[in-house]
């Protein structure tokens, strides 16, 4: 069995190299097809009618005009008469159709009655939803009450985060055929391309071998796109009962908005306590959010400081006529962070503290103390801390106030279950071929950057074969577990192919297999560069054999071979300017230390964290979820009032990623998560810096921080 | 969206024809900025939709014996761009900047501006100019941000033209035609609050176009500013537009008019009295922006907008007066 | 009586010039080349691009001029294609990404740009970008980094692209110049 462990850093050839992705200039020329840009042939068009009521009982539904329109090949109903609908935007009937227009005109033509029910769709104040809250039961570490009693100074604060969408650009959708042989064949956008088959197969009840998956591209997923939904399945239907036409169903912005992917909210009454050195001795809090009609949300509180002695936690459960959340993006922990780096930071603020020295002072309480220490250390550093902190509000005059704020993070990271297939044809062709997909965390590039570094052969000569349910299943992309995985799997599936090209070659190189290796596009023998075949010459040793080896991650036994791993900490500190007569926040600069293991390719690492800070700096400061109480429904479901940060709107970001000999033995850990997490809490914490007193609900728009600054928060 | 006849008239004349008696029978689509959204969500569906982008006589930016003439089929881009009206309204320079995006700049039109329906959420959702649900008032028991804080009802939408304050404080006239002749209306009374859903919120017939503004050339000092929270593709919380006709250092009289705070560009004679006299200084400029707002009424949610449009008029008077913050 | 009964049948007749609601046959010139499609006057340019001549660089997210993925160029000009009826963009030059992007396998530089500082992730909103790019540097052959954030404001990103986005426009800046003096 081969050696499957990383080669020395200082003998990579292209692992940690700073590449271009593969398939950027795909994507950028506008060839790249995503399954919404598929046109097949005889391809009818779906369209989705939702409910406008945010509680309701459907009394009739009545799809018969719908069924004659010109054009209209079917209509799937999904709620019939009796469904209890719990949000608004609930599905109720899909329409396919020759084009999409005539499906949309045949939807007006579904008459559905309603008996319109009682809905709650706010949770910001915990006593007006008592009846919708389920309490999880209260958890005490140590004594509180005694801490209490000790402590020299008691910080007490309401901090509240609210719901935020998801937004993918490529709406949730797919193409989906389901011919007259029981075969289905499915182009999502997922990011589960081996596990959406399985999904498919149950929902549509055909046998998983029946249903093939296909995506090459996926324009957006964020934790929101595992399953088939009910688009998959009613498109399934509708192709069923159109002979087998594929049948293409994308959500419109408005319902995508609503009801593919949201996060939960947080809210909590945060009590810290702390001796008068600054050590925190009690975390109290009473925390709620809502995860939609069907529950949900906890934030793990207190957050990376997990180990303060005494606790006392209370947590609730808020149900809502809402949509169902969806994972986000480090799930819970955006919103952990915010709720304890706040809370830290108001306690630095009550003990006229410097908030970099409380957060220094405690790290003991980390599961990483060597790490926080020096991460903030280094950002303090990056952020020039020492020179622009100030104390809490003391900002100088005129209306433009400037602040700095801390934020941590904690992850895990570690490779899914993947298997890969590497195939090494007679004619020098490299196939690795993966059940996998590219969300544009450069998947592609980097198994093509493993297997080159494995082989000896440059990136361009790899052939990656991902987003296809005939390769090999891999994990789905969730919880940043995909480049530790596909990484770990091509890594063991090319040395094993590399084996059996070595055994084919022996004879002809004179020397046994094993005194064999891969260098440069070379087969030679080892040290020995004068007794080589180049990589065709070597292939074309095999006849008419293809090598067809696979090799597999399997997490349980990843730590010890060492090819991935899980565990990391980041600090991100923000710079903000806030303009008090406006309430205007401008980023001035976010800085990120990011802990991280082995680094397969630098520049898209980079970029991970570029674009993680970039939501954090949306999530701070523009993105909410409006929803109306009279009628229940979601005000801003659109891109225009549910505001995303635009080019200008991000300052200047500061990435340092911790690559080095230490961090790389690690192995390869997920990077796309952890960077996403403690922006908010570190733009925050900069707005209270700079304008004296804190915002308690995130996004610090004009409106939270001008009802700040003027009392009016309540 | 629902189906409609489509006609792209070369004359005023052929396009006038083409309108009907209602608003149902017809709209006017110039860049579509607006309109194509409005019939997407089916706030609008006219019957026959008139593009009157060929029409000639409705284009282009000209200096007049009056002043300046816009015409209606002017783009955003070409008002930013103009030196004509850099050189003497920088306050429509400023507005023209403040457009949401250059993809908009480059489609949406002068008339456009003045003419697009109002961005209020239940308006858009259908629920009408004055919104009402189950006999409930939708505004005022609802999310109310981003509506108005002046006006007092029962109208709580605000006008979405970027444009309207600044034409209003330079006493700009809009010109629009129909079958039966032309009129001249002055900018301030272009806008209206209207008292029903059923009303529109400017003076335009169904039957008329917009067809050319006259701003009326001024030595006025005039100025914009937008308090927007995001740089780009976001409607201002409120904007001011200024023109103050100065005598030496002082203001011998001003013009003060807020953006999005109400039905209609609205005019501040409070904050035009608190200034007129004075110098422009950061002191004063900070009085008339208090008195432009004296008399707001917000309502549940959006006092933070009283602060805001106090703050755009301050910054108004000292950009106009050339004065630094 | 006569008369009321001469002016129906010329009130129920459509006037000279008016087209639809149904569909009606129209030329588009996209690319260079005129494209004849029937449309309904109701369908937009971006629907038509996508569903009926399968040029699908540009998406449809937002749907309503908000997020500039949709961004082709008429006449030179960056617009939304998502909010022009395609009836409307007859006589027109249309670009799409798809017209510019590669030719003779060759990225242009704005392209090629993107990918040197990895702008895009998803890459769902990079065609639109790429084409607002182009039209900015077009009309701005020397930009400041200020004016890259100014002329880049009509498209939004999701997976936060834009630390890249700003230098690849500074770098086809200097490579686009580098061509055409070359």
């Amino acid at each position: 069995m081969p050696e499957y462990r990383w080669p020395e850093m200082s003998k990579r050839k292209v692992m940690g190299k700073r590449l271009n992705r593969l398939d950027g200039v795909e994507k950028a020329s506008g060839r790249a097809k995503y399954s919404s840009d598929l046109n097949k042939p005889g391809m009818l068009h779906g369209a989705t009618l939702v409910c406008p009521y945010a509680h309701a009982r459907v009394k009739s539904i009545d799809t018969s005009a719908a069924e004659k329109h010109p054009g209209v090949t079917g209509v799937h109903v999904v709620s019939p008469a009796g469904t209890e609908i719990q949000w608004a935007h609930w599905e109720v009937a899909f329409v396919a159709a020759e084009t999409e227009l005539a499906a949309r005109d045949a939807l007006k033509k579904i008459k559905v009655e309603y008996e319109v029910l009682p809905h709650v769709v706010h949770e910001k104040d915990l006593n007006k939803v008592q009846s919708r809250a389920k309490a999880a039961g209260e958890q005490i570490e140590g004594d509180p009450d005694q801490a209490l009693k000790e402590a020299a100074v008691v910080s007490e604060g309401f901090y509240g985060i609210p719901v935020l969408e998801h937004s993918c650009l490529e709406p949730h959708g797919n193409v989906v055929s389901w011919t007259p042989d029981n075969k289905v064949e499915l182009n999502p956008t997922t990011q589960a391309v081996t596990s959406i088959r399985g999904d498919m197969a149950r929902a549509v009840n055909v046998p998983v071998a029946n249903v093939h998956v296909h995506q090459d591209h996926i324009g957006g997923g964020f934790g929101s796109k595992f399953q088939p939904d009910r688009w998959g399945v009613a498109a399934a239907h509708l192709s069923k009962a159109a002979g087998g036409r594929p049948v293409k169903i994308f959500l419109d912005r408005q319902i995508e908005q609503v009801i593919a992917g949201c996060r939960p909210s947080a809210f909590a009454r945060i009590k810290l306590a702390a001796n008068k050195e600054g050590k925190i001795t009690l975390w109290e809090s009473q925390s709620w959010a809502t995860g939609g009609f069907t529950g949900g949300g906890s934030p793990p509180i207190p957050y990376v400081y997990t180990r303060i002695p005494n606790q006392r936690k209370n947590h609730s459960a808020v149900s809502t006529n809402t949509a169902p959340i969806r994972a986000w993006r480090a799930p819970n922990h955006p919103q952990a962070s915010y709720l304890t780096c706040a809370a830290m930071d108001d306690l630095a603020a009550k003990m006229k503290m410097d908030p970099l020295e409380l957060f220094l002072k405690n790290v003991d309480l980390t599961a990483r103390a060597d790490t926080y220490e020096r991460q903030l250390k280094k950002a303090a550093e990056m952020a020039e801390w020492k020179k622009l902190w100030h104390p809490r509000g003391d900002s100088g005059r005129g209306p433009l106030k400037r602040g700095l704020g801390i934020g941590v993070c904690t992850w895990g990271g570690a490779g899914h279950d993947s298997t890969a297939r590497c195939n090494i044809h007679p004619d020098g062709t490299v196939e690795v071929e993966l059940g996998s997909q590219d969300l544009g965390t450069g998947t592609r590039t980097v198994i093509a950057q493993v297997a080159a570094e494995s082989l000896g052969l440059r990136v361009n000569d790899i052939r990656v074969k991902i987003g296809d349910t005939n390769y090999p299943p891999s994990g789905t992309s969730g919880g940043s577990t995909t480049v530790g995985g596909v990484s770990s799997s091509t890594r063991k599936a090319t040395l094993n192919a590399l084996e059996k090209l070595f055994e084919e070659v022996a004879p002809a190189l004179g020397a046994p297999a094993t005194e064999l290796e891969a260098v440069d596009g070379k087969i030679q023998v080892k040290g020995n560069p004068a007794k080589s075949l180049d990589w065709k010459a070597a292939c074309a040793k095999l006849g008419v054999k293809t090598i067809s080896e696979t090799g597999q991650n399997i997490p349980r036994d990843a730590p010890k071979e060492g090819l991935n791993t899980g565990g990391v900490g980041g600090v991100q500190i923000a710079d903000v300017t806030v303009d008090v007569e406006t309430g205007i926040v401008k980023m001035n600069r976010i800085v990120a230390v990011q802990d991280c293991g082995t680094v397969i390719n630098p520049k898209t690492a980079e970029s991970q964290i570029y674009g993680a800070i970039i939501m954090s700096i949306c999530g701070a400061l523009m993105e909410e979820r409006v929803l109306d109480a009279v009628t229940g429904r979601m005000l801003n479901n659109e891109m225009e009032f549910y505001k995303l940060a635009g080019i200008k709107d991000v300052g200047e970001i500061l990435v340092h990623l911790e690559i080095d000999e230490i961090n790389d033995k690690r192995g390869v850990i997920g990077l796309g998560e952890p960077p996403a997490i403690g922006g908010i809490a570190a733009i925050a914490n900069a707005v209270a810096n700079a304008i004296g007193v804190r915002v308690p609900i995130v996004p610090m728009t004009p409106m939270n921080v001008l009802n700040t600054l003027s009392g009016r928060m309540s | 969206m629902q189906p409609f006849e489509y006609a792209s008239p070369k004359t005023l004349k052929e396009a006038l024809a083409l309108l009907g008696g209602g608003w149902s029978d017809a709209a006017v689509l110039a860049g579509g900025t607006d309109l194509i959204s409005l019939m997407k969500d089916e706030v609008m569906s006219p019957k026959r939709v008139v593009n009157i982008k060929e029409i000639a006589e409705l284009k282009g930016i000209s200096k007049t014996a009056a002043g300046i003439r816009i015409g209606a089929l002017a783009t955003v881009d070409e008002v930013l761009s103009n030196p004509l009206i850099r050189a003497s309204f920088p306050a429509l320079t400023e507005a023209a900047r403040g457009v949401a995006s250059p993809q908009i700049r480059n489609m949406g039109t002068f008339g456009g501006d003045l003419c697009q329906r109002p961005r209020c959420w239940y308006f858009r959702a259908g629920f009408g100019l004055i919104p009402r649900h189950e006999g409930k008032d939708l505004v005022a028991e609802g999310d109310n941000r981003y509506h108005a804080i002046f006006g007092n009802g029962p109208a709580r939408f605000v006008s979405a033209s970027s444009f309207g304050p600044a034409l209003v404080a330079l006493g700009a006239k809009i010109k629009l035609a129909s079958p039966s002749g032309t009129r001249e209306v002055d900018a301030e009374k272009f806008f209206l609050a209207p008292s029903s859903s059923d009303v529109r919120e400017v003076d335009l017939k169904p039957n008329e176009i917009l067809t050319e503004v006259i701003v009326p050339a001024t030595a006025a000092k005039n100025a914009t500013y937008e308090v927007r929270q995001k740089d780009a593709l976001d409607w201002p919380l409120a904007t001011a537009s200024v023109a103050l006709t100065m005598k030496g250092s002082t203001v011998a009289s001003a013009r003060v008019v807020l953006g999005h705070v109400a039905p209609t560009p609205w005019v501040s004679a409070e904050a035009a009295k608190a200034i007129e006299g004075k110098a422009v200084t950061a002191e004063t400029a900070e009085a008339a922006g208090k008195a432009a707002v004296a008399a707001a009424r917000p309502l549940s949610m959006n006092a933070y907008k009283v602060q805001i449009a106090a703050a755009a008029v301050k910054r108004a008077l000292m950009a106009a007066a050339g004065v630094k913050a | 009586m006569a008369p009321a009964l001469l002016e129906q049948p010329a009130q129920a007749q459509t006037p000279a010039g008016v087209l639809g609601p149904g569909a009606v046959p129209v030329t588009l010139t996209i690319n260079g080349k005129p494209m004849k499609v029937s449309v309904e006057p109701r369908e937009t340019l971006l629907d038509v691009l996508r569903n009926k001549l399968d040029l699908t660089g540009a998406k449809r997210v937002c749907d309503r001029g908000t997020c500039g993925a949709c961004s082709v160029l008429v006449n030179g000009k960056v617009m939304y294609a998502c909010t022009i009826l395609a009836i409307d963009a007859q006589g027109k030059q249309i670009t799409t990404v798809e017209g510019f992007a590669l030719s003779g396998g060759r990225p242009h530089p704005v392209v090629q740009a993107f990918v040197n500082h990895d702008a895009q992730q998803c890459g769902y909103c990079t065609p639109g970008f790429v084409v607002a790019a182009k039209a900015f540097l077009d009309s701005n052959p020397n930009p400041t980094y200020e004016q890259v954030k100014d002329g880049l404001g009509g498209n939004l990103c999701r997976c936060g692209t834009y630390i890249g986005i700003r230098q690849a426009v500074l770098e086809a800046a200097k490579t686009m110049k580098g061509g055409s003096n070359a």
